[in-house]
């Protein structure tokens, strides 16, 4: 087996493993504002793709990814199906040359773009996007701007996703079931960017365990502001002239 | 021709949706789909992506496809429709109207000998204005 493929395979039956300890968890947070199904759902529907992802022969990373997708959209069901499994089958082509730190930047803006655009959600609207979003932009910039580690950006990331959880709690939902609650939905934890956080933690878990480090002490926080935007590096193959004299 | 989609979240919605329209619409073809896969309550791409292609003719007479116009009720069924749509080789649009008023509008629009999928999907979207009393 490829080691990019067997590292998702990893990643996978430990997601299975958290969700499943969280079911309750989960199912709370859901019972609170929606339909009290996350957890189950999301039990089911990842016991599944840890299932098919072990039964791949040899796979490669993308391989892995698609087949996971795939599962999580047949299996879950409700809008977590789509969104999780439907994102993840349409980012998963990002890696197919492998996962490498670009790949990564790659799949990580592929998936959050489709989450957004198929759940019609934006930062602010109490759901996955709001964990989601300060998770992929703290990976990308410090990939592509401060030159971290890969695993030191992933660190980075998870603790974004945190942060964005803690702020679903005080805003209004706007999408989703939790949104026909109006004001009442707020004070509650989303409870789709509760298991985005805690399958980004099994994510960073693995890759650390695999590389045979501990995972990185750093938080998302910035004390710097660089030079250097990355889109325009990523466009110019230079870095831009800092504008803020 | 334009084939046309029905998806509910339930099976026997989407199958007595499809009868409905099938009055009004000679040899289109309309194939409902709905259900969890399970017996209970939801929908699934996959399925929803085989109805695509079953509407589209794929396979038997594709050549002779004018693209496919889904119809769909609620939620999520929304979003896993948008999913068969990407994942399917036939051309695809979801009508964005309600689902068995839309589903007769586009069944009628579809026996047009002249009929596209934006023509039929725009059929399928004036039920959004359909008044009853």
């Amino acid at each position: 087996m490829s080691d990019d493929g067997a590292a998702v395979v990893a990643a996978v039956e430990a997601i299975a493993e958290r969700i499943e300890n969280e079911r309750d968890h989960l199912t709370q947070l859901d019972s609170a504002i929606g339909d009290a199904d996350h957890g189950g759902n999301m039990a089911r529907g990842w016991a599944a793709a840890a299932e098919a992802a072990r039964d791949l022969d040899d796979p490669d990373a993308e391989t892995v990814a698609k087949t996971v997708g795939k599962t999580l959209m047949a299996e879950v069901g409700g809008a977590s199906g789509p969104l999780f499994g439907g994102s993840l089958v349409f980012a998963a082509g990002e890696l197919d040359e492998g996962i490498t730190p670009e790949t990564a930047v790659a799949f990580a803006e592929t998936y959050l773009e489709k989450v957004e655009d198929r759940g019609d959600a934006r930062v602010g609207d109490q759901t996955m996007v709001d964990a989601l979003t300060p998770a992929v932009h703290a990976f990308k910039k410090s990939i592509e701007v401060d030159d971290l580690e890969p695993i030191e950006a992933l660190a980075k990331a998870v603790d974004a996703a945190e942060r964005g959880v803690a702020f679903t709690v005080p805003i209004r939902a706007r999408k989703g079931r939790a949104s026909y609650l109006g004001w009442r939905s707020v004070g509650h934890q989303d409870p789709g960017a509760t298991s985005t956080l805690f399958i980004l933690e099994e994510v960073l878990d693995v890759a650390a365990d695999r590389l045979g480090v501990e995972v990185p002490e750093t938080d998302a926080s910035s004390p710097t502001i660089p030079d250097e935007d990355p889109d325009e590096a990523a466009e110019d193959g230079s870095a831009a002239a800092s504008e803020d004299d | 021709m334009v084939g046309i989609v029905v998806v509910s979240h339930s099976e026997r919605a989407a199958e007595g949706i499809a009868e409905v329209a099938a009055e009004m619409a000679g040899d289109t073809r309309i194939e409902p789909v709905g259900g969890d896969g399970k017996g209970g309550i939801g929908t699934v791409p996959d399925a929803i992506e085989d109805a695509i292609d079953a509407a589209a003719g794929e396979g038997s007479d594709a050549a002779d496809a004018d693209g496919v116009v889904v119809l769909v009720d609620l939620g999520s069924a929304v979003m896993n429709a948008d999913v068969a749509v990407e994942l399917s080789e036939a051309e695809a649009v979801i009508a964005d109207a309600p689902v068995l008023e839309g589903a007769v509008n586009a069944a009628v629009a579809a026996t047009d000998p002249s009929a596209t999928m934006e023509s039929v999907r725009e059929q399928a979207e004036a039920a959004r204005d359909m008044e009853k009393l």
